[in-house]
């Protein structure tokens, strides 16, 4: 509980390092989160060889939501989309190094989420996409 | 009469326990659902270890027992809204499905194409959608009374609304975000003299204020057991005896019915009529305890400590620098305080206050539109009822600037 709120996870939501718009991008997509209303918006731009060249975030929400945000687009720069196909819910936790409930989980997967959805060209970020 | 705080808290187990350890529970989250005294709780338990029974069958003791259980507690309930008659009480599950009910029998069998029904900018999603429902199906018009910038219902724009003449006119009594009360005596006199049906939500008024239905003349009134201190899973809608008369059945099914052919059915009388299947039967004798409980304290002297307590808190909230409240002042709406704090998520300080036992609600509260409206995805609600105490607010007020202090 004390590690919610890390420090690394205050600093990429006061100061996100990918925070912004591609255009022009490869693979745009947005979502929300319905409990929340937290919106998160993901512009990646794909090489001909299939590695994701530059990536991109923009929305608003919790600090866990931005943060990571932030954080799983600067993961994903220089991997494969393939890579980025298989993804999960352990993959965000990793990066954000904690443990969540079942409510604030919801926020720590939405980028995640909206990433899947834009690489597999979805109509919507289910939550099939992380389990 | 001043409440007795001390001695009210002994009835509610749950506010003695810790969420962790060491760090007791402060509860100010009764907007969302209500706490439970031993009253209601004990209620229930001996419904179940003495009388459980279906209902209206059997002629047995049991069912005998649990019949005038399940139908003396819509006595109660009558009684505490001064409906003139119990058959005017309808039990549902909630505020939700009575809104639906009325939606799906009365609008079904009443309102066309073109038919306008007015809402408000500040309803819950529950005032909203069936009508969005309808509109889908039925294509009928929805127009909405604007909110001001202080949360109270415009209501000039309300009456240039009439002049359209409405088929209905359904509001929220106290609005579960701002904490508006809304004037709505006016409200439904000036819908009447337009020819308008009215349906009022007072899932947040008939908890906190007197409501007396005759006096305000209302059509239909909808409101929740969980939300004043009963169990979930119950709650009622009032209607007028001779609009409830003129209405198809909602559900079909047993109960509702009067006489069955395989080809056709003959309804049953009121209530009976819109109560099909095995009703949920301890939660209405929990639901009758409720009332009996508040009755007891007396809604007046109910009301009066939740304005004390709303007006410190809002008093103190406004001190901390980065807070933003929104709805009106104390004078005009219950014991709600929902706020912002800048530079950080409502989610993030529920997360926090949640670190010291204090639970408050964070999110759209089920008003998303009217969140639209103040340009903010979401708010922090605080809210309080009978057992909420001024040191509570204290409490709050210290973990906000705890919130302040980690996101400096």
């Amino acid at each position: 509980m004390d590690d919610l709120y890390r420090e690394v996870i205050i600093e990429h939501y006061k100061n996100p390092s990918h925070r912004g718009k591609l255009d022009p991008h490869d693979i745009s997509f947005a979502d929300n989160n319905p409990l929340c209303g937290d919106h998160i918006q993901i512009d990646l731009r794909v090489g001909t060889d299939g590695l994701v060249t530059d990536a991109r975030f923009d929305g608003h929400g919790c600090a866990i939501s931005q943060a990571s945000a932030d954080l799983l687009v600067e993961s994903i720069i220089g991997k494969p989309l393939d890579e980025v196909k298989k993804l999960n819910k352990e993959s965000v936790l990793e990066l954000l190094g904690i443990d969540l409930g079942p409510v604030r989980l919801k926020c720590a997967l939405l980028s995640l989420k909206v990433l899947k959805a834009g690489v597999y060209g979805l109509g919507e970020a289910g939550d099939d996409l992380v389990e | 009469m001043k409440l007795n705080i001390t001695e009210i808290r002994k009835d509610f187990p749950i506010l003695d326990r810790e969420t962790q350890a060491g760090v007791r529970l402060t509860y100010l989250d009764s907007t969302a659902t209500s706490q439970k005294p031993v009253q209601v709780i004990e209620a229930m338990n001996d419904y179940y270890r003495r009388s459980n029974a279906n209902i209206h069958r059997g002629v047995h003791t049991l069912a005998e027992e649990a019949t005038s259980l399940y139908e003396n507690a819509r006595e109660k309930i009558a009684k505490f809204i001064n409906a003139e008659s119990a058959r005017q009480i309808i039990y549902t599950r909630n505020t939700t499905e009575s809104i639906n009910l009325v939606a799906y029998s009365w609008a079904r069998a009443n309102l066309k194409q073109g038919d306008l029904v007015i809402l408000t900018e500040m309803e819950h999603h529950s005032n909203l959608v069936p009508w969005q429902m309808l509109q889908a199906e039925r294509g009928i018009e929805l127009e909405f009374i604007t909110v001001t910038d202080d949360g109270l219902l415009d209501i000039d724009a309300y009456k240039a609304l009439l002049s359209r003449r409405p088929k209905l006119v359904s509001f929220t009594h106290m609005s579960n975000v701002l904490g508006t009360i809304n004037p709505a005596a006016e409200i439904i006199r000036l819908a009447h003299e337009a020819g308008a049906i009215t349906l009022v939500d007072g899932a947040q008024s008939v908890p906190h204020l007197t409501v007396d239905v005759q006096s305000l003349d209302a059509d239909f009134y909808a409101f929740s057991a969980h939300k004043m201190c009963g169990p979930t899973g119950i709650g009622a809608l009032y209607g007028k005896t001779a609009l409830l008369e003129s209405m198809p059945p909602f559900l079909g099914g047993g109960d509702m019915i009067k006489e069955v052919k395989l080809r056709s059915f003959r309804p049953n009388t009121l209530p009976h009529k819109f109560e099909a299947g095995t009703p949920a039967i301890a939660e209405a004798v929990g639901f009758g305890a409720a009332v009996d409980y508040l009755t007891k304290i007396g809604m007046e002297n109910i009301a009066a400590h939740e304005h004390e307590i709303t007006e410190y808190a809002l008093e103190r909230l406004e001190e901390i620098p980065g807070v933003k409240l929104f709805g009106p002042s104390a004078d005009k709406k219950g014991g709600v305080a929902a706020f912002t704090l800048e530079g950080v998520h409502p989610h993030d300080v529920a997360q926090i206050l949640d670190r010291d036992g204090i639970a408050v609600r964070a999110g759209h509260h089920c008003a998303q539109p009217l969140h639209e409206k103040f340009g903010i995805p979401a708010t922090s609600r605080a809210s309080f009822y009978l057992y909420n105490t001024k040191d509570e607010v204290d409490l709050l007020i210290n973990g906000i600037y705890k919130v302040k202090e980690m996101f400096g």
